[in-house]
C-alpha cells in the first residue's frame, strides 16, 4: 500500500534513486508509526472503525437477513433467494415498489422546481429578508411526526379543514375522501413530503445561488442578456454541482421516506401508498418475518445505487469542474 | 376461591358506587394486605429486583391510576422496583419485538392480542401462575387458555380483552327500523342500509387499523362459514364462504361514512364522539369519553354483540392484552409474583371497575363484578371472554397466526374487494398466497 501510494503521488525518477541511498534501520514499528502514509491512515481509524460499526455492519447484517428466514426473537437458516423469488411474484411489493418511484419522481421533480423559484425569489433583494428566509425552513425544522399529525388531521375524512372551508363556501357538498381513495391518497402524501422537503431544496440552492459573483450578472446586463439567459448561461451552470448535490439527497430522502406515510396512511387505503421502507417494516417488524422484510428493504439499494449514480456520473462530470472550460 | 368471596363481600359493602368502596380501602391496609399476601405467594421476589415493565397506553385514565396503585403496592410490599413505561397501541409490538431480539431491555410486556405467539421461545412458562389464578379467579374461559397456551404450556398471561362490540346510536337505529338491536346477519345489514339512507352512517375500518379493523372483519369471514386456516393450520381462505363474507362486507362498506378504507383504530372514535357517526365497532372507550364530555350521546348510544353467523354462534375477535415475561429477564420470580398479584381479586376488581368496562376478564370469576350490571350499557362487554376467539379461529394460536394478524392478511382482502381494486376471485387468491407463505411448513 505504502509503495503504491506514494509512487502514484510522485514521478519515479525522482523516487528512486532517494530509496537507494536512505537505508532505513528504524524498527518496523517506528516506521509504521511515523511514515506520512501510515500516519493517514492511523488518523482515519477512528472514523472506519464508527462507519464499519454503525454503517457497514449493520447494512451487511441486513443483507444477510435478507437470504434467510430469520424472525424476531429466534436466528434462521440461510435460504439463499428464496425471499427473493416470493417477492419477485409478490403484488403487493410490486405495488409498493410503483408507489416508492412514483413518490419519489413526482415529489422530487415538483421539490427542484418549486425550490428553485423559492431560491430565486429568496435571493433577491427585499425587506425582512432573513425573516422570511427563517421562515421558509419552518416546515423542515419541524419533526416529520409532529407535521405528519397535523397532515393527518388536514387529510381527517370527517374533520378535515378543507373539506370543511369549501363546504362551507359552499363549494362542494361532501368531505373530500383524502385518504380513502387510492390516487387521492397518492397525491395527497406526494404533497404533504413535498410541503415538508422543498425548504431543504430552496435553501440550499440559495445558499448556492449566494456564491454566484455579482461582476458576472453585471457584465451578461452590460451585454444585454435578458432575465432567461442570465438564469440559463450563467445560473444554471453554476448552480449544477448543488443541484447535483441536492438532488440526490432529496431523491434518497424520499425513496427511503416512512414516517410520513406511516403516520398518514400506514400504506393504506389497500395498500395504495405502501412504499418499500414501509411495507418493509410492516413485513419485518410487525409481522415478525425480519428475513422477508431484510430482503425488501435491501431491494431498495439498487434503486438507490442507481439515483446516485445518475446525479453524480450525470451532472458532475463537467468539464470545468476538472479545472478546464466548459465548452 | 376463599379470598374471591372475602373481598367481594368487602367490596360489595359499598353498594352501587363500588369505585368508591375501593378507595376506602386505605393505601396502608392494602399495603398490609400485599404484605400478608407475599407472605403466601410461591414466588419469591428476588432481594432488590429492578422490573422493567412496558404496556399500552391508558384509554381510560381511571384504569392506569388503579394500576399504578397496584404497581405502588406491590414494590413497597416486597421492596422492589418497578419502572413502568407506557407507549401507544402501536408501538407496543415493534418495542417489545426489538426486545425479545436483542435480549434486554424490558422484563415483561403488557401487550396487545397474541404477542406472546410472535416470539414464545423467549417467554418464561407461566403455567404455574395461570393455574394459581384459575384456583383464586373461578377459572379460565376457552378463550382465555386459547390466548395464553401453546403445546399446553403458557407462554403468557391473559389479563383482560377490551370487548370490539358494536356502538350504536339507540335513535339513530330505530328510525332505521330496529328498535331491538337485530340478531342476524340479515337484518345487521338492513340497519346499516337504513341508517344510511337517513344521513344518520354506520362506518368501521377498513384501513390497517391492528385493532379495530382486525375485529369487525374476522366476525364477518367467520360468521360466514369462512376460515383463514383450518384445525390444522391448513389455509383454506380460498372458499365459497369467504366469498360469501366478501360480498356482504362490499354491501356494508357501500353503506358507510365515506373514508372508511383509510381509517386507523382512533377515526371512529373521534367521528362518533362528534356525533357524525352513528354505528361502529369499538371498545366501551367511546362511551366512556362520551359520558364525561358528551352525555347526550352517552344517553343516546347503547352496544351489542355483532349478530351470530350462519351457524347461530357468535364468534368475535376481540383485543386481548396479555402480559408476559421473557426469558432473559434476572427477576423472573418477581415478575411472576406481580402477574399474579395484579389478577388477585383484591387488586383486580378495583382495577376493573376503574376501567369502566374497558377491562373484560378472562378469569370467568370476575364475571360477578358488579360493573357489568350496575350499568346495563356495560353488560354486554361482560360477556367478551365468552364469545372471544384467538386470531387462529378454529386452529391454536400460533406464531404464524401472529405474524398473518400483523401483516393484515384478512384487512387486506376485504378492503381489496369492497374498495373494488380487486374481484372476489383475486383477493382471495391473495390472502390465500400470503396465508400460505406465513403458514408454510406447520
Amino acid at each position: 500500500m505504502t509503495t503504491m501510494q506514494t509512487s502514484t503521488a510522485r514521478p519515479a525518477t525522482m523516487q528512486t534513486p532517494a530509496r537507494a541511498v536512505y537505508k532505513d534501520t528504524r524498527s518496523l514499528w517506528e516506521r509504521l508509526r511515523t511514515n506520512r502514509n501510515w500516519l493517514a491512515l492511523w488518523f482515519m481509524l477512528p472514523t472506519a472503525a464508527f462507519l464499519i460499526l454503525f454503517l457497514a455492519y449493520p447494512l451487511g447484517l441486513g443483507v444477510w437477513m435478507s437470504f434467510t428466514d430469520e424472525r424476531i426473537g429466534r436466528t434462521g437458516v440461510f435460504i439463499g433467494l428464496e425471499n427473493y423469488e416470493w417477492l419477485w411474484n409478490d403484488s403487493i411489493f410490486w405495488l409498493s415498489v410503483f408507489n416508492t418511484l412514483l413518490y419519489t419522481i413526482i415529489a422530487s421533480i415538483i421539490k427542484f422546481a418549486v425550490g428553485l423559484y423559492l431560491a430565486l425569489l429568496l435571493n433577491r433583494h427585499m425587506p425582512f429578508k432573513a425573516i422570511i428566509r427563517a421562515i421558509v425552513l419552518i416546515p423542515f425544522i419541524v419533526p416529520t411526526v409532529l407535521s405528519a399529525i397535523a397532515f393527518w388531521w388536514i387529510y381527517d375524512p370527517q374533520f378535515s379543514i378543507v373539506s370543511w372551508s369549501l363546504i362551507k363556501l359552499g363549494l362542494i357538498s361532501n368531505n373530500i375522501n383524502f385518504l380513502g381513495d387510492p390516487n387521492m391518497a397518492r397525491a395527497s402524501v406526494i404533497f404533504a413530503n413535498i410541503w415538508r422537503g422543498v425548504p431543504f431544496v430552496a435553501i440550499t440552492l440559495l445558499a448556492g445561488l449566494q456564491t454566484v459573483s455579482p461582476s458576472l450578472y453585471e457584465a451578461a446586463t452590460l451585454d444585454g442578456a435578458t432575465d432567461w439567459q442570465r438564469f440559463r448561461y450563467i445560473t444554471y451552470p453554476l448552480l449544477t454541482p448543488i443541484i447535483a448535490v441536492v438532488m440526490t439527497f432529496s431523491v434518497l430522502f424520499t425513496f427511503t421516506d416512512f414516517q410520513l406515510v406511516w403516520a398518514l396512511t400506514r400504506g393504506g387505503p389497500v395498500n395504495a401508498t405502501h412504499l418499500m421502507a414501509t411495507l418493509s417494516y410492516q413485513r419485518g417488524i410487525l409481522s415478525g418475518r425480519l428475513g422477508e422484510g431484510a430482503a425488501i428493504a435491501t431491494a431498495m439499494i439498487p434503486f438507490l445505487l442507481a439515483a446516485i449514480a445518475i446525479s453524480w456520473f450525470g451532472m458532475q462530470r463537467r468539464k470545468w469542474q476538472q479545472g478546464s472550460d466548459n465548452d | 376461591m376463599n379470598d374471591f368471596t372475602t373481598d367481594r363481600r368487602s367490596l360489595l359493602k359499598g353498594g352501587a358506587t363500588l369505585l368508591a368502596a375501593a378507595a376506602t380501602m386505605s393505601s396502608e391496609q392494602l399495603l398490609g394486605y400485599a404484605k400478608a399476601w407475599a407472605q403466601t405467594s410461591p414466588w419469591k421476589p428476588e432481594p432488590g429486583a429492578k422490573i422493567n415493565l412496558l404496556r399500552w397506553k391508558r384509554f381510560v385514565e381511571a384504569e392506569d391510576v388503579a394500576f399504578m396503585k397496584i404497581v405502588d403496592t406491590f414494590q413497597k410490599a416486597n421492596n422492589i422496583t418497578i419502572n413502568v413505561s407506557n407507549e401507544a397501541y402501536d408501538d407496543i409490538q415493534p418495542k417489545a419485538s426489538v426486545a425479545a431480539n436483542t435480549g434486554q431491555g424490558l422484563d415483561m410486556v403488557w401487550g396487545l392480542y397474541s404477542l406472546p405467539f410472535l416470539f414464545p421461545s423467549k417467554c418464561v412458562d407461566v403455567t404455574d401462575v395461570a393455574d394459581h389464578l384459575a384456583k383464586v379467579g373461578g377459572g379460565w374461559s376457552d378463550s382465555g387458555k386459547a390466548y395464553g397456551m401453546l403445546n399446553g404450556k403458557w407462554i403468557g398471561i391473559p389479563v383482560a380483552a377490551t370487548g370490539g362490540l358494536v356502538n350504536y346510536r339507540i335513535k339513530a337505529a330505530e328510525k332505521a327500523g330496529h328498535k331491538e338491536f337485530p340478531k342476524d346477519l340479515g337484518g345487521f345489514l338492513d340497519l346499516v342500509k337504513g341508517m344510511h339512507k337517513n344521513g344518520t352512517p354506520a362506518g368501521m375500518a377498513l384501513g390497517h387499523a391492528s385493532g379495530d379493523a382486525n375485529g369487525w372483519l374476522h366476525w364477518a369471514l367467520w360468521a360466514h362459514g369462512g376460515k383463514l386456516i383450518d384445525k390444522d393450520n391448513k389455509v383454506v381462505v380460498n372458499s365459497p364462504e369467504t366469498a360469501k363474507a366478501l360480498e356482504y362486507v362490499k354491501q356494508l362498506y357501500e353503506n358507510f361514512v365515506p373514508g372508511t378504507a383509510s381509517w386507523n383504530d382512533s377515526n371512529n372514535n373521534k367521528a362518533f364522539l362528534a356525533g357524525q357517526l352513528h354505528l361502529t365497532v369499538n371498545g366501551i372507550s367511546i362511551y366512556v369519553a362520551a359520558k364525561k364530555e358528551n352525555p347526550a350521546i352517552a344517553e343516546d348510544m347503547n352496544h351489542a354483540h355483532l349478530p351470530p353467523g350462519l351457524d347461530g354462534k357468535t364468534r368475535e375477535l376481540h383485543l386481548g392484552f396479555p402480559i408476559l415475561i421473557y426469558t432473559f429477564s434476572k427477576y423472573p420470580q418477581a415478575c411472576k409474583a406481580f402477574t399474579a398479584f395484579m389478577l388477585d381479586p383484591a387488586q383486580f376488581n378495583p382495577w376493573v371497575e376503574a376501567a369502566q368496562g374497558y377491562l373484560s376478564p378472562f378469569l370467568l370469576g370476575f364475571e360477578k363484578n358488579p360493573i357489568w350490571t350496575a350499568d346495563p350499557k356495560n353488560t354486554p362487554f361482560r360477556d367478551v371472554a365468552r364469545t372471544a376467539n384467538t386470531p387462529a379461529g378454529v386452529a391454536t394460536m400460533s406464531e404464524a397466526a401472529a405474524a398473518a394478524i400483523a401483516d393484515f392478511v384478512v384487512v387486506d382482502m376485504f378492503a381489496n374487494y369492497a374498495t373494488g381494486r380487486e374481484d372476489v376471485k383475486t383477493a382471495m387468491a391473495s390472502a390465500e398466497r400470503n396465508a400460505k407463505r406465513i403458514f408454510r411448513g406447520g
